[in-house]
């Protein structure tokens, strides 16, 4: 159900797509492609609409127009071979499920019935593991791990199906600054070796600059993708916004000053906007 | 020997109809109770579990007006009950709160009538007592059958949709995109609840069944760190709780004044001490979550 089976062209194609939920459309005219082995960012501010766009490349949503072709398919049954790794997961403690658990449910959560002890699973999951640098704490509660570490182990249960396209939800809100460079490091490199289309999501485009090879931006309904350079472009981001937006680059870092007026720079301090926040 | 086996084990124990039927009846509620409890207690559902019994008392009361086999009164209020909490609503936290509220207030007005009815209008003066407390050595052995083909039944759902529902109660959302259809498999586990607590109510009582369908599992909580592995546990602490209950009330005619302690109250004072026991294996709070210092990125502003 991957690899082979469909290796030219790209993983995700969206064509002139816009979504309407409960009568407000969220975005409008989208275009943009994913290819296997390219790690790609949705960056957008809060609120822009990335969770709806990826919750209907999933097939949560339909599009009010417009075409998803996954694989070179557009039908959703399809979609099942998809990663995905939610917003937040907030689980408790005392949950009685260790971290491999829930790799291996990522194997066979879907079917009926009991299971039967299996070393070849056990080795799919020990080698999973292995993969997202999770062996150190396999065997604990996965309520207990640390953000990061629950990341990973999330990043392990989407992957273990050896999907083409993963899908990732804000995975870097709320990581310290070390989980936030292990797991972008992380996807980079599971992108380039295993050759899978990776999407994340982020409201800060900073921690991934350098890591992703194309981007998708959304912003007041509307989205700009192609390589970074291209789309990270005051041009570009002013048509995008409909306003006048500036991109300054300051000592590798990138700011985005998409106030619409004054009010959002602070004398005294530096320009940091909502959407560019990067950290001292 | 033989002695000591006469002081825990009084004569006419083992050839007893009513202490077989006990045994059986009750073993197999707390067994069904408990492997449900630990995914009731999972998905948050403990307040639903324990509307679910209360809405079932009005089936097991009405059961003694219309003649009927009480496990069948309770079974299908149980399931009515369960099938009017999904029709209001039990996808979001607060919904379910709502929904299961509602339900269960209407319920117990039932169960409030046809109990007044009871007493009322048929001879069964002690039908009170036994549809809230229950009343183990009062079950008819022609129950028997019955909890059989509705235990089984229910294990057998449990036992089918062990992994999807065990996914669907971690994380809905990673289930759906999984190819779980996680509303059909929630509206399962409600009907299992109902059929769980309809066991539990003929056995222990309606209103103590919540403490068979929590504390087993809860006990299995603190200690297990696998899920097969705290469903098992469970289902033994339910079972050895029951029994030992059993055993004791029947043992207890000597203690006071020559009349039996109820059978209930030992059961579930067991379960209790049992979750007091139980103490998480050592290294259950892991070392590493707390090397890791959060440092949260800057949020936007509003």
């Amino acid at each position: 159900m991957n690899s082979d089976t469909y290796n030219s062209g790209p993983v995700l194609a969206i064509s002139k797509m816009s979504i309407v939920l409960g009568g407000n459309e969220i975005l409008h005219d989208v275009n943009f492609e994913l290819h296997s082995g390219e790690f790609s960012g949705l960056i957008g501010p809060n609120g822009s609409g990335k969770t709806t766009l990826l919750r209907t490349i999933l097939g949560f949503h339909r599009p009010a127009e417009g075409s998803i072709h996954f694989e070179g398919k557009s039908g959703f049954a399809n979609r099942r071979s998809i990663g995905y790794v939610p917003q937040k997961i907030l689980l408790d403690p005392d949950v009685p499920v260790r971290a491999r658990d829930l790799v291996e449910l990522g194997l066979d959560g879907h079917r009926l019935g009991i299971r039967l002890p299996s070393k070849e699973r056990r080795r799919q999951v020990d080698d999973m593991l292995h993969a997202v640098n999770a062996e150190a704490f396999a065997d604990q509660r996965i309520g207990q791990l640390s953000g990061g570490q629950q990341q990973r182990i999330l990043i392990a249960h989407a992957l273990i199906r050896r999907p083409r396209l993963l899908l990732l939800d804000e995975p870097l809100a709320n990581l310290d600054i070390r989980s936030v460079a292990e797991v972008v490091n992380l996807l980079n490199q599971l992108a380039h070796q295993q050759r899978i289309a990776i999407l994340l999501s982020a409201h800060d485009i900073n921690p991934l600059m350098g890591a992703m090879d194309r981007l998708v931006y959304v912003a007041n309904g509307h989205a700009a993708s192609g390589p970074v350079n291209e789309v990270i472009d005051d041009k570009v981001l002013s048509t995008l916004y409909g306003y006048h937006v500036d991109v300054i680059r300051v000592h590798g870092r990138i700011l985005i000053t998409t106030g619409p007026g004054d009010e959002y720079f602070e004398p005294g301090r530096d320009c940091v906007t909502p959407e560019t926040s990067s950290l001292p | 020997m033989n002695n000591f086996i006469n002081s825990i084990f009084q004569p006419g124990f083992f050839s007893s109809g009513p202490v077989h039927t006990a045994l059986f009846v009750g073993g197999t509620a707390a067994i069904v109770s408990s492997v449900v409890g630990i995914f009731t207690v999972i998905r948050g559902q403990a307040f639903a579990g324990h509307s679910l019994a209360d809405v079932s008392s009005a089936g097991g009361s009405a059961s003694y007006l219309l003649g009927i086999n009480p496990l069948l009164g309770f079974l299908g209020m149980a399931i009515l009950g369960a099938g009017s909490m999904e029709l209001v609503g039990v996808e979001k936290a607060r919904g379910r709160d709502l929904a299961t509220g509602v339900v269960f207030g209407a319920g117990l007005g039932l169960a409030a009538l046809f109990l007044y009815l009871d007493v009322t209008t048929t001879s069964t003066s002690g039908a009170t007592v036994a549809v809230l407390f229950g009343s183990m050595f009062a079950i008819p052995s022609s129950t028997v059958i019955l909890v059989v083909l509705v235990g089984s039944a229910t294990l057998a759902v449990m036992v089918v949709l062990y992994r999807p529902l065990l996914l669907s109660s971690l994380n809905p959302e990673i289930a759906a995109v999984q190819g779980i259809h996680v509303r059909l498999v929630g509206m399962l586990q409600m009907l299992i609840l109902g059929s769980a607590v309809a066991l539990s109510a003929i056995s222990v009582g309606a209103i103590l069944s919540t403490a068979l369908l929590i504390g087993p599992a809860a006990t299995a909580l603190r200690i297990a760190k696998r899920p097969g592995f705290a469903v098992w546990l469970a289902a033994l602490v339910g079972l050895g709780t029951t029994w030992i209950g059993i055993l004791l009330a029947y043992d207890s005619t000597g203690w006071i004044s020559g009349h039996n302690w109820p059978v209930s109250f030992l059961i579930v004072t067991l379960v209790f001490l049992v979750y007091l026991i139980a103490r998480p294996r050592s290294g259950h709070r892991g070392s590493i979550t707390s090397k890791e210092t959060s440092i949260p990125l800057p949020t936007s502003r509003p």
